[in-house]
Formats: structure tokens, sequence, C-alpha cells
């Protein structure tokens, strides 16, 4: 998002109403989501540059206000950084729960409109308007409607873009960010996509966009005059095909409404870099009792495990393994993650992060369960459900296993440090 | 260069039959690494002697495989050639009697009109094979390879339980059995042997991808012979029809299978074996991984049901005999049809203890008058626990 961010620049201005004829897509996206928020309750702060993330050696900036936006910052940045761009900003702690309370306000005005809202984090979402006509009027005016609402109802301001697709919508409103309206008309995309650099596309990453400079193409114009085929030898068939679409204005995919979530995962940046195997393994479980009891929470059960190792170096992998059958149990999480680790061969390697997370959800107690001869009629499911309803009760931490019970005189070996970025692996984890 | 540098004569000519040799060299390449931990472990050791016998050998360190035939040596000696180009040129040749013999740092093998060329492989850097462990007794080739084909479709494939990967074989005296599990189920068989000592007893774990390949391979009409000394083996050796091989053991420990498999069941099904087949394997069509068949056996028929979500479902009812109980009860299908393939009779039979027990599936024996149950071939499997 950071990059995308930095690319960045003021959309055209709002001059007489675009035609929004065919262009039943919105996308909605709450400007600096968090600082918003935090302004709210901080509202001697507007106008100063605010930042939101863990101040700690190792946080990252979470969210940044557009006066510390104009410095440089960034999220995703190490905070250490931003503060070296911008020593006079603010920073804020997360409140994850105060912005849940927020999102699910906005996202209630959403559904007032459409049952067609599609929520890709906190605070975005695409709505298909198409059917609202009639009640609420054209796709600009319901664009206004909700911006009007919004501000209203839990005082903050958002961007919409109005497009005939997703990708387009969404192109849009970071185009007129902060505090716009854009609409995109269909004979308007052209005009609209060419002049934009290509890595403005969705898809188009570093690589990829290094890949298209050595092919001479630096703007989606230049990217849609090349033959599909040709796009499809250079960058495989898939990618090429994907681009060569985008670069056309096209995007097939439709607004879905409520996403489930694709994964649970929580992950943990270590205060000082940590290569004990024994400290890595006990971090993992904590990691896996965390998803586990998350999974259970949501009614989720998941099928793909996954680790995630990032080295001092800042070298990333991530190693999955898809079990047999899907679970929520913290214990065969725990176990999977661990054999994942052990055979990504870094054992004795300095970590800074780990994560772990479980993919491939589907609803809890549906999916038929194969029964193993050495697995007990009451076991490990009975137990930690049990623990569900003790910390339910008592709060967390109220039962751990022993490798977690630490000693009064025990230091924090690693102790934790920032989380990720907005919409990224936080607390809250969900993708 | 007519001598390695161990003394050993690296010369070598014979004369032998194409398709004995394609035979031969096919049963020791099946050990070839594809990609071996040394390069000479790629290689194919050709051994003439002056009795006109011709071995071929292959090695991977875990496992051996030796073939022998008849050949015409005109130069006896040992060789070592690439291993899996020597098999895939074998097989294409035409069949005409096939000169091998070396010339320079090359060995020629010449039929009819097409010859090649291949550079050997030093020989004296190739690992000594692994001698069998003393004859413990022999079983005929139909027997044993139909018990281990009933066995190993049980065998775990995951290496996280290197135990659960093998057949475990037992033998007291002249009774042998065969069994593997993966925790799901178990496929076990119990057969007659002839031990060379009547008091012989043994308990090993054989990996069960090389046992399944060698008992394949073995020609049926043979004799396999078993070579264990019955304690501390850590190698076993199964032969017959000129073909051999060792194996490396995995770890003895195994876990008490057979107590598990008699219980008491509260009901009894009988039902035709081969159109019980033919309908789990129609319903499983509309099966998602991890989704179940579900039987339901009432007096008379048994029927099938299975279902992927909403989108697809089939039904399928045939006779069946029913004492006891009526069952409902959910397997995963190739569960059911592993065991099914190992019933070699008319009627098989399927024993339940309840939804969420074991069941045992066994074949009815043909001969109604026999003394016996079952064939010797009982398979334990899990159920599926259906969401209510």
């Amino acid at each position: 998002m950071s990059r995308k961010q930095q690319l960045h620049r003021p959309g055209p201005q709002p001059g007489p109403p675009a035609d929004d004829t065919g262009c039943p897509i919105l996308h909605v996206d709450m400007d600096a989501f968090f600082v918003s928020v935090e302004l709210l309750d901080r509202p001697e702060l507007r106008g100063r540059p605010v930042i939101v993330g863990h101040d700690g050696p190792r946080g990252v900036v979470s969210a940044a206000s557009y006066e510390a936006r104009t410095f440089g910052v960034h999220s995703a940045m190490p905070i250490t950084r931003a503060r070296r761009l911008c020593p006079q900003a603010v920073i804020l702690p997360v409140r994850g729960e105060r912005y849940a309370r927020v999102s699910a306000g906005v996202f209630a005005i959403f559904r007032s409109i459409t049952p067609l809202v599609e929520g890709l984090s906190l605070d975005e979402a695409f709505l298909d308007v198409a059917g609202a006509g009639r009640r609420l009027g054209r796709p600009a005016e319901i664009a206004a409607l909700i911006r009007e609402q919004v501000r209203a109802q839990q005082g903050i301001t958002c961007s919409v873009g109005v497009a005939n697709t997703k990708f387009i919508a969404k192109m849009a409103s970071t185009r007129c960010k902060p505090d716009g309206l854009l609409v995109v008309p269909p004979d308007g995309v052209a005009g609209f996509l060419h002049p934009l650099p290509v890595a403005s596309l969705w898809g188009v990453g570093e690589r990829t966009e290094e890949a298209l400079a050595r092919l001479g193409l630096r703007t989606v114009g230049q990217l849609a005059q090349v033959p599909l085929s040709t796009l499809q030898r250079e960058l495989g068939g898939a990618l090429g095909a994907h681009l060569h679409a985008l670069a056309h204005g096209r995007d097939p995919r439709e607004v879905v409404p409520h996403t489930p979530d694709k994964s649970i995962g929580a992950e943990e940046t270590f205060g000082t870099d940590v290569d004990d195997p024994e400290v890595i393994r006990r971090e993992l479980l904590r990691l896996a009792e965390k998803v586990g009891a998350r999974l259970r929470a949501a009614g989720h059960e998941g099928r793909t495990v996954s680790v995630k190792l990032r080295m001092a170096s800042f070298k990333t992998i991530t190693r999955s393994r898809t079990l047999r059958e899907p679970t929520d149990l913290a214990r065969v999480i725990y176990v999977t993650a661990c054999e994942l680790y052990e055979g990504a061969g870094l054992e004795r390697v300095r970590l800074r992060l780990v994560g772990v997370r479980v993919e491939n959800l589907v609803p809890a107690g549906e999916a038929p369960r194969q029964l193993a001869f050495d697995e007990p009629e009451t076991g490990w499911r009975e137990a930690e459900r049990a623990i569900d309803r003790v910390t339910h009760r008592f709060g967390r931490g109220a039962v751990r296993p022993a490798a977690l019970v630490r000693r009064p005189d025990e230091g924090t070996p690693g102790g934790p440090a920032g989380r990720g970025g907005e919409g990224s692996d936080g607390e809250d984890g969900r993708r | 260069m007519e001598y390695a540098t161990d003394g050993r004569k690296v010369k070598v000519e014979f004369r032998v039959d194409r398709q004995p040799l394609a035979e031969a060299v096919a049963w020791a390449a099946r050990t070839l690494p594809a990609r071996p931990a040394l390069p000479v472990l790629a290689g194919m050791l050709i051994e003439a002697t002056d009795d006109g016998g011709l071995t071929l050998a292959g090695f991977d360190y875990e496992v051996s495989a030796r073939a022998r035939t008849d050949a015409q040596v005109a130069d006896p000696g040992r060789v070592l050639v690439p291993g899996r180009l020597l098999a895939e040129i074998v097989r294409n040749l035409p069949p005409q009697p096939v000169d091998v013999f070396t010339k320079g740092s090359e060995v020629v093998v010449r039929c009819g009109p097409a010859e090649f060329g291949l550079l050997t492989l030093p020989v004296e850097d190739y690992p000594t094979l692994p001698e069998p462990p003393s004859r413990a007794g022999t079983v005929p080739g139909d027997v044993f390879a139909a018990a281990v084909a009933q066995v190993v479709p049980a065998a775990g494939r995951d290496d996280t339980l290197p135990m659960l990967t093998g057949v475990r074989i037992d033998i007291e005296g002249d009774t042998m059995w065969l069994a593997c599990t993966d925790r799901y189920r178990i496929a076990a068989r119990e057969l007659t042997w002839t031990p060379a000592d009547a008091s012989f007893t043994a308990g090993v774990v054989v990996p069960a991808r090389t046992l399944a390949d060698t008992a394949k391979a073995i020609r049926p009409d043979a004799d396999v012979a078993i070579d264990l000394t019955g304690t501390g083996d850590t190698l076993i050796g199964v032969s017959g029809g000129g073909r051999s091989m060792t194996s490396r053991l995995l770890d003895e420990q195994y876990i008490n299978y057979r107590s598990r498999l008699t219980g008491t069941w509260t009901s009894t099904a009988r039902v035709r074996t081969a159109p019980f087949v033919e309908a789990i394997k129609r319903a499983a069509l509309v099966t998602d991984r991890g989704t179940p068949i579900r039987l339901s056996f009432t007096a008379g028929e048994v029927r099938l049901r299975a279902a992927s979500g909403d989108s697809a479902r089939a039904d399928e009812s045939l006779a069946a005999d029913l004492t006891g109980e009526d069952i409902d009860i959910a397997f995963g299908p190739q569960y059911l049809l592993d065991g099914l393939a190992g019933v070699d009779t008319e009627y098989a039979r399927l024993e339940c203890a309840g939804p969420t027990k074991a069941a045992l599936l066994t074949a009815v024996p043909d001969d109604e008058d026999s003394p016996m149950d079952d064939t010797g071939f009982r398979y334990l499997v899990m159920p599926v626990r259906l969401t209510s």
C-alpha cells in the first residue's frame, strides 16, 4: 500500500459531474482511518502530524495523518525512521477495538444502502448499487449520500470511487483522496487509465514493474497497446492476461457480499533477534494458542497451516502444509508449525519475526471428521474448548500451556514489539 | 585398463538373450536412485562369472537388488555402467542375442544391427553390496504377492511416523502375519509358510513401497525365500526365481495391532463383493476430498449415500444380509475400496459396533464347509463422524 500511496497524485478537480450511467460499483475508503478515529478523541491534535503505531525500537507505522505524510511518512515504515523524518509528529498507540467499533458503524451505513457490500478491511469496501437506483438515486448521488452519512454519524471523512468495475472504482477513490468523490464513466476509462504509471495497476509489484520497464512500458496506455500474446510470452500466461485485461479496463470480478475470513493468523516481532530453537518453538506455541482460540471464537476451522519466518536480514520465508482435515486446535496447529519450522532449515538462524497462520477456512463442525484409532473420544478438542470457557470467565491467560507459564523472576526473552501496518497482520490478524 | 586399482578385473565379454537380459536389468534398475548420493550409485553393476552366470545389481544404501541369469561368458569380470540408461537401451533392443563387451573405457552393447557404447563408471568405488541374513523359510510367490498387495494400501505415506510407512511382518513357526496401518485403518493378513526352523520367530518392519514392488516383481510361480535371523535384524532378504533384494529394516517398534482385530460386534452384514465395489465407486463420484460415503444397513439391503455439499448427491441400494442391529455408518470411499480390494471371495462381511467405532471387513470363504471364518485377511477401518 505504501508504494501506491507514493504514486498518489491529486486527481481531477471536481468539475461538472461526470456521467455515472453504467457505473454501479462504488469503492469507499476511509481517509487515514486510524488517525481520523484518534482525532475524534483528541481534537486538539487536528492539523498536526499524527502517527498511529507502536512506539518502540521495532514498531512500525500503522497509519499516518496527511500532515505526517507530507514529511514522507507512510504506513508499514519503521517508527524510528518516521521519527527521523518528522520529529514533531505525535505518536499514538494502536487501539484496535476502538477502530473496530467505528468500522462497524460505517459498515452499517453501507448495508443500509445495499446488501451487496464486500468488505476488504476495517476501512474499505466495495458496494454494488445497481439495484438501489430506484430507491436512492444515481450512483454518484448514492456516493455523495454515503460520504454525508459517514461524516454526520461517525465524524470522519471518506473517499468514494464510482466506476463500472471494481478495480477502476478503487483506483478512482485513491485518486480523489482525501475527502473526495470521483466518477469514471465507461467511456472515460481509457482516458483515466492510460496516463497512469503501470505500478498503479493491481498486481504490479516491483518485480513486474521492472519487467515492464525493460519492455519500455511505463504507463498503462503503453501497456494497453501491447498484444496479449506478447505480454503472455514476456510475463507468463496468467499475469499477462491479467494485465492485458486491466490495461483495457476489464475486471470481471463481482462484488461478493460478506467475504468470509480467508485466514486467521498471528505474528510476533522479537524485541531482539532470537536464534534459540526452544524460544522459537515456545513462541510458535503461544501464537498457535492464540490462533486456535480465535478460530474457535469465529467458528472456523482451517485446513492449511503456515509459518512465516523473518530472518535478521529481513529475508522472509513462509512454509505451509495442508492437513488431511480442517482443524481449530492449537495443539495441531503448533505441531504442524514446529514441523514446518524444523523443515525450513532455519534452526540456529537468528529470527526477527515468527508468524503462524491458518488458511482455507471452513465453518467449524460442518466438515465430517475421519476418526483415528489412537484418538480418545475426549481429547485435545475438549481440553481446548474448556480453556476457552475458562478464558471467557477469568480472562486471557487464566489457563495456558505449562511451557508458556513464566516464573516471576524470568525476564522476557523477546517481548512484544511493533505490530504490522493498517489492515495487515496485527492484533486482529484476519485477511 | 584391464584391472582396476583394487586389482579386480574390469574387462568382460558375454552373450545373452535379449528377453532374460531385459528382465534382469529391469529388476536391478528398480533400486537405482533418481538423485544418487554418490555418482557411482547411479551405476548398475554387471558381473559375469566363469560358470556362465551373469549378475546385475543396483543399490541405494537402503535397498539392494540383484538379478541372475545365464549367459555365454567369454571373458569373466565386473564393470559398472550408467544404470538407467542401460535399462532404457535394453528395453528397446530388437529380439536378438545381445553381445556385451568392454572396449577401452567403454562398454559396448551390440544387438543385431544396433550398437551402443556406454562410458564405464569406476567400479572400484562401488560399495560392497550387503549380504542377506540366513534363510528363514519360504512361501509360494503368488501367496506372498497377494498378501503384500492386500496390506500395503493401508500403509502410511507420511514420513512423520516412519514406523507407519512399513509392513510389519511377524513370524511364529509356520504362521506369518503381515500388517500395515496409517492410524485410520489396519490391514492384516495371516498366512502359512514353511520356516527353515519350526520354532523360528521374528518381528520386523519393512518399508512398504519396497516390499510391494518386490512382491509384485518376483515371478508368481517361484517360491519366495525370506532371509532373517530373528533377533536384532537390521536387514531383510527376499528372493525367488533368480531375483533377490535386501532392504534395511525400519525401527522394530510397532503398535500392537492384533488385539484390535478381534472385538464384540453388534451387527454383521454380508454383501456381494463385486456389486458393492461398483456401487461405492459410483457414489464416490460425487464425493469431495474428505467427504464420506454413508452406509445404512437394514434387513435385506444396504443403502449408499454420498454428497458434496448441496451441489451433487448419489443414492443407491443393493441387497445385503444383516444380523443384529441396523447400521448407519460412514467411511471414506477410498478406505472402503482399499479394504474390499483385499476381499477375493464372492461375499464380503462387515462387522460394526456403532457409528463411531472401528468396523471390521473380512472375506466370507466361498466354500461353505470351510472350517475358517475368513481368508486370513482382516481390514479394520475407522469411520467418519458425520455432523448431525
